[in-house]
């Protein structure tokens, strides 16, 4: 398949293009809530109006009532997500968790998948223990109780895990912290007894929650998949949220350099736009050649993963540690060249930075990526 | 099964029938590297058969028309036989600047006649070209060339040097930029063929860091070209004192193919390095991993890269920026396997290393980011034609 849009996903591309700078903008959407310090850090109406777009059920089958589309195509909308800093459930609701429950039961997609659907309900994903992303080593137990399981830990970075309206969580059934089997997903509704959230806001405005599980009953039925046979669908789940929230990246990277670039182009010094001076151009230039190849390979890793290649792990990793370090230099380069200005709250090119941050932790940073493509490349 | 299929199925067949085992093994010297040329000499019958193979079936030159020596390939046919050649690591039949460079000036400016004429003889690899562009005094700025050529009416006599003309000791003719019309800076240059056995025409090569002599300066004394050589048959191409615009649609390939030398291996170093896997120091194992992750980045954008220029999708700046990061990925990478090669990687000339391989190859490397543009050049031309940014 070639590596550009055909004509229904550039389709795709403008309308969401279109939307989210309209509907998802930095001054109605992320500006907006943070400064009356929303505790959701997203605002519900445009989750249904996201809805409305076709897009909170990109990635769900027809059966089940979703637009059955790929990761290219949710990786669009991502894009523009990024460039627009939209604060929105749709990377944990209608990328990972939607992943997730695609091995779920007939009744956990029938109770989830449709509220998903409609903009109504809201996903959180609770993988993390620590302050690292490390999901080979997974300490968090559920017990046999009953007909059921009792979860007991603590999980860490749930991204919106206090607003959310069930939660996938990684526990071990099985064996110890550091195994890759006995590992269950178990899809915890809002309301289950035991379960309290505490909820920080993070530097780029979004809530995260440290969650804890004082012995947290379900039943058999909140089991996605299988018992102790977690790990795959724990891994789909990674893949598509690496793959997706690279994709986000990219377009993160995509904003902060054109609004630096525009700024080149309007401020003075010297008597000249500083866009004329080649120490800049120079780095302007670097930086656009590292946008396109990062934003290449997600493009790369969404395709391998749409077709079910084996390499898609090793490329989801790829894209995940380029696009850090890409969007890490746009926000750097982009609040350096902004000079003064940059440093303001005023200006926008500095809630890049800090959603950049936030972003490339969220699932593993460069460096843990990185190490992983040495580990799949035998070295 | 769709044509597509088909045609591969052809072509790995034919592959196996007709590419010798021999050309199969990775090319480890110069010799292994058929130019042709009226000097030429096959290295062994593989090579040769593999070259006569490819000839009849019109593979030297695979996407070219048949009428001038190529077999007609649409681009998906002849992306399909690179992938199937690069499959069995097949080498090239033949490598030539006619093929890469003049061929393609000459598709899109030439008359018939001159493409019959010299392509014709590229496709067969019976003349070995060379590209005289650079000067002493020209290399970045290479439009301020002073090589120029006078008018006498039916020839032109040319006078003066080029430098780093590729294997120019070796070629038999040239394509060189002479200027034609000193008031006139940008239209006062053509873009002109002669013969390098023409009198007053000499050549010493040029000992690089790296111990070998690939390129040459070339020196033009009262060089006598003929305006033409036939009927429809111009010694020049395109219009005369409009030598430029051949010229900079030749830079653009040139970048590209430097840029895509590398396209079709995304050159990951970690995994060769794993026989050092217990003496790479941890902090090396980690730039091994970050250079990975940029080289498999990298190939991604060489694949979307072909892709949108098949379609006409790519930025037409945009070979500038395959360039820049393809020559600054691969100097990267050579630093990297001295640096996990260790002490073995200095010998300059020993058995073990082929002749000293690693260190003249990560040498080499240096020029990468010089030839055919430097860095600085392909980062200029992305601020003005993509970025758009304000001349300065």
């Amino acid at each position: 398949m070639p590596l550009y849009h055909d004509d229904d996903q550039t389709m795709l591309a403008d309308s969401a293009a279109q939307f989210m700078a309209e509907q998802g903008s930095i001054e109605k959407q992320l500006r907006h809530w943070r400064d009356r310090d929303c505790p959701d850090g997203f605002g519900h109406a445009l989750w249904e109006q996201f809805a409305e777009m076709g897009f909170t059920g990109i990635l769900v089958s027809e059966e089940d009532g979703g637009m059955a589309m790929g990761h290219v195509e949710a990786g669009i909308v991502l894009e523009e997500i990024g460039r627009n800093l939209t604060p929105s459930p749709f990377l944990t609701s209608s990328v990972l968790a939607a992943t997730a429950l695609k091995s779920g039961s007939d009744d956990l997609r029938g109770r989830y998948l449709p509220g998903l659907i409609e903009g109504k309900s809201v996903f959180a994903v609770a993988v993390d223990e620590g302050s690292k992303h490390r999901p080979e080593r997974i300490a968090m137990r559920a017990e046999k109780s009953g007909n059921g399981f009792k979860l007991s830990g603590q999980k860490d970075f749930v991204i919106q895990g206090a607003s959310a309206d069930m939660l996938v969580v990684a526990a071990r059934t099985s064996g110890s912290d550091d195994d890759a089997d006995g590992i269950t997903l178990f899809a915890v509704p809002k309301d289950a007894a035991n379960m309290s959230h505490d909820a920080v806001r993070l530097v780029d405005s979004s809530v995260a929650t440290h969650t804890k599980f004082d012995g947290v009953e379900l039943d058999g039925d909140a089991v996605i998949g299988e018992v102790d046979g977690g790990r795959d669908i724990l891994n789909a789940m990674l893949t598509a949220g690496r793959i997706g929230s690279a994709a986000e990246g990219v377009g993160v990277a995509r904003g902060a350099m054109d609004i630096t670039v525009e700024y080149l182009k309007q401020r003075k010094q010297f008597g000249k736009l500083i866009g004329e001076f080649q120490a800049l151009q120079h780095r302007a230039s670097h930086l656009y050649s590292e946008v396109e190849i990062a934003r290449a390979a997600v493009f790369k890793a969404q395709q391998l993963f749409d077709g079910d290649s084996e390499k898609a792990d090793l490329m989801a990793s790829v894209a995940k540690a380029k696009v850090a370090k890409t969007a890490g230099l746009a926000v750097r380069e982009g609040v350096q060249m902004h000079g003064g200005v940059g440093m303001t709250d005023e200006y926008d090119i500095g809630l890049y930075m800090k959603r950049d941050r936030a972003l490339g932790e969220f699932l593993g940073d460069a460096y843990y990526h990185a190490g992983r493509v040495a580990e799949m490349s035998g070295y | 099964m769709s044509d597509l299929e088909q045609f591969r199925s052809e072509t790995r067949e034919w592959l196996e029938a007709n590419c010798p085992a021999e050309m199969r093994k990775p090319v480890r010297d110069e010799s292994d590297i058929y130019w042709g040329g009226r000097r030429a000499t096959f290295k062994n019958d593989a090579q040769k058969a593999w070259f006569d193979a490819c000839l009849a079936k019109g593979y030297t030159v695979p996407a070219w028309p048949k009428e001038y020596g190529g077999a007609g390939l649409a681009p998906a046919e002849a992306k399909v036989l690179r992938q199937e050649m690069s499959r069995i690591n097949a080498r090239p039949p033949l490598s030539s600047f006619g093929i890469w460079m003049l061929g393609p000036a000459l598709l899109h400016f030439g008359t018939e006649e001159q493409k019959k004429h010299f392509l014709g003889e590229i496709a067969r690899g019976e003349i070995r070209w060379c590209q005289g562009y650079s000067e002493p005094g020209s290399g970045s700025d290479l439009v301020s060339l002073q090589t120029f050529g006078e008018d006498k009416g039916d020839h032109w006599v040319v006078n003066g040097q080029k430098v780093w003309t590729s294997y120019a000791d070796q070629a038999d003719w040239i394509f060189c930029l002479v200027r034609t019309d000193k008031e006139n800076k940008y239209q006062g240059i053509t873009f002109m063929l002669f013969d390098m056995e023409s009198e007053g025409c000499a050549t010493k090569p040029i000992k690089l860091i790296s111990g070998s002599s690939p390129f040459c300066e070339t020196f033009m004394d009262d060089v006598k070209v003929p305006k033409s050589y036939g009927e429809g048959i111009p010694a020049y191409v395109g219009e005369i004192n409009r030598g430029w615009d051949v010229a900079k649609y030749l830079l653009g390939h040139e970048r590209e193919m430097i840029s895509g030398a590398d396209g079709g291996n995304t050159g990951t170093i970690g995994a060769a390095m794993k026989r050092h896997a217990g003496e790479l120091d941890p902090v090396l194992r980690a730039e091994l991993a970050m250079f990975d992750v940029d080289a498999l980045a990298y190939g991604a954008m060489g694949e979307k890269f072909l892709d949108e220029v098949k379609v006409g999708k790519a930025h037409p700046a945009q070979p500038n920026m395959m360039k820049y990061a393809g020559t600054e990925l691969n100097k990267r990478r050579h630093e990297l396997m001295m640096s996990a090669g260790g002490s073995r990687s200095l010998e300059w000339e020993s058995e073990e290393t082929n002749g000293g391989k690693p260190s003249r190859n990560w040498l080499r490397t240096k020029a990468n980011s010089i030839e055919g543009g430097t860095s600085e050049v392909m980062l200029n031309v992305i601020s003005k034609r993509i970025l758009d940014l304000p001349g300065s």
